[in-house]
């Protein structure tokens, strides 16, 4: 579902992010991807949701060669991968409905069909009933729960993750992560990057390791599948 | 997920409302705004209105304008009838007056005091004399000199003599007027797109999260640019009234001052604001100019937001 393949990232300031990273995650499968904080953790979620392109090397999402996808095919690829970010990125001027419900307005979906996805993705995070507060007005916790109801009620096939429970405490990440779980049960390919191994290893998840811009474990080369990425 | 076209007008409302909203929400700002935008608007809008108030309160100024043709003494009366008869023929001629010779003696006894100096005369020296007012729509410079050649040429008239000049001279003045109003539209056009554009490139820069956060989840440029067009052309609308209700408030304010002058002059004339049609045209080009103002800025600003670009 996910592979990069001999992946670089160099920043327009200089700053090499990544240097050679080869990793796959399977369709339906739920990893982590952990290492410390500037590793090349965000750098590879940017990539996988083309925020960023790679200096060098392919990386192949949902079938899709992403490293020279044309412009005007970048919108209909970020609908298929939903990103959860640890600052949730909401919209602090719109109510909890309007947020969740941002992806199926560009979409263009219905508005019956709006109406229905968004009180199910609310339902699916536990905040069914908050649809016309404010986000201010929710905890940081509910926050975050509305920033993955957002990013999963589209029904994208990939879900990231960055630092989803950075700003958790242990009780909330734990309900956080278990969210994570039970879309991962029913089919959705999970990538969660974390600095917090403690969650990793009780978890008992495979985890990548990534350390200077670097594969430090958890993805042995042999594993990588053969990239027939579409163009 | 459906892309009929339901949708596609679901979308166009759903940019509407939110813009409409956006400007609902900032009411100072926007007032200011449509402010600046009216006044910019309402400027050519009020020349306009001025120069047609200027033409209309003029319009028998065409009656000023005329031609006298003085024919030789020796040409009967009988024959001056027949030409005052072809003069009227004539395409252009309003109305043509036979002023015989007799006549004209007899006014000139009554009016210059010297009745017992012309009892001395031996004859009647004065000729008969066609006194022509051109049709409304031929009172101009061009025609009328076209009718004087016209009468010129004929062997029984002796001179050609076209009065009012001073009429044409006012009426190159109006038209002065009217294009230096054609100029000051189009500049003043300019300056509702400059305004409209800076006032959505700041918009996008205050708005740069949303815009990140849409364009993250799958919104096109396309999508993204619709409520910032939505937001200039209500503005261009909303500006579009502002400059209507300044001219026809500047309108009822002159009114009454206009009408005392009129009278003073024995014309019952009246100050007219600007018409429906006038408004149509001015929402529609305040709408157009908006749309303009915000589509340039949308298209320069927009493209360097991008949700890794942060």
């Amino acid at each position: 579902m996910i592979t990069f393949q001999a992946v670089a990232k160099r920043y327009r300031n200089g700053r090499e992010a990544l240097a050679n990273v080869s990793l796959h995650v399977a369709p339906g499968e739920m990893v982590f991807l952990t290492g410390r904080s500037g590793a090349g953790k965000s750098t590879v979620l940017k990539l996988i949701a083309l925020l960023e392109r790679p200096t060098r090397g392919q990386v192949v999402v949902a079938g899709e060669g992403t490293a020279r996808l044309p412009a005007r095919r970048v919108p209909a690829f970020r609908r298929r991968v939903g990103v959860v970010f640890q600052d949730h990125r909401l919209l602090v001027d719109r109510p909890v409905f309007d947020n969740v419900a941002l992806p199926l307005i560009v979409a263009g979906s219905s508005l019956k069909e709006i109406g229905k996805r968004v009180r199910a993705a609310l339902d699916q995070v536990g905040l069914l009933g908050s649809e016309r507060v404010r986000p201010g007005e929710l905890s940081v916790g509910e926050q975050q729960r509305v920033g993955i109801a957002r990013a999963i009620v589209s029904r994208p096939p990939i879900l990231i993750a960055d630092e989803p429970t950075g700003n958790l405490d242990p009780v909330l990440a734990a309900e956080v992560m278990t969210l994570f779980r039970r879309l991962n049960e029913v089919g959705v390919t999970v990538l969660v990057a974390t600095h917090d191994l403690h969650l990793v290893k009780e978890s008992g998840l495979r985890a990548i390791v990534i350390e200077n811009g670097r594969i430090a474990g958890g993805e042995p080369e042999a594993a990588l599948p053969t990239i027939e990425a579409r163009r | 997920m459906s892309f009929g076209p339901v949708s596609y007008l679901v979308r166009h409302a759903h940019a509407l409302v939110s813009s409409a909203g956006h400007l609902a929400r900032a009411p100072i700002a926007t007032v200011f705004t449509v402010v600046v935008m009216g006044l910019a608007l309402a400027l050519p809008l009020g020349l306009d209105v001025l120069v047609r108030n200027v033409r209309s309160a003029t319009d028998d100024f065409s009656g000023a304008v005329g031609i006298s043709a003085y024919l030789h003494t020796g040409v009967s009366e009988q024959r001056a009838q027949q030409l005052a008869g072809t003069a009227r023929d004539r395409p252009g001629v309003g109305t043509v007056n036979l002023i015989t010779a007799d006549q004209a003696l007899a006014q000139f006894r009554r009016q210059s005091g010297f009745g017992a100096a012309l009892d001395a005369l031996q004859g009647n020296p004065l000729p008969h004399v066609l006194a022509i007012t051109p049709a409304a729509e031929s009172a101009n410079p061009a025609d009328m000199e076209s009718l004087r050649r016209y009468l010129a040429a004929w062997p029984e008239v002796e001179s050609v003599q076209l009065d009012g000049a001073w009429v044409a001279r006012f009426n190159a003045i109006l038209n002065l007027l009217r294009r230096s109003l054609l100029v000051a539209a189009g500049l003043l056009g300019l300056g509702v797109v400059a305004v409209v554009g800076n006032t959505i490139r700041l918009e996008i820069q205050n708005r740069r999260a949303e815009i990140e956060v849409t364009k993250l989840v799958g919104g096109t440029n396309g999508f993204v640019r619709r409520p910032f067009l939505y937001t200039g052309a209500l503005y261009g609308l909303l500006g579009g009234l502002a400059a209507w209700l300044v001219v026809e408030a500047a309108l009822h304010a002159l009114a009454p001052a206009a009408a005392q002058l009129a009278q003073s002059y024995g014309s019952r004339f009246e100050l007219a604001g600007p018409n429906l049609m006038d408004l149509k045209w001015l929402l529609g080009i305040g709408t157009l100019l908006g749309w303009l103002g915000s589509w340039l800025a949308a298209a320069r600003h927009l493209a360097r937001v991008e949700p890794g670009s942060g």
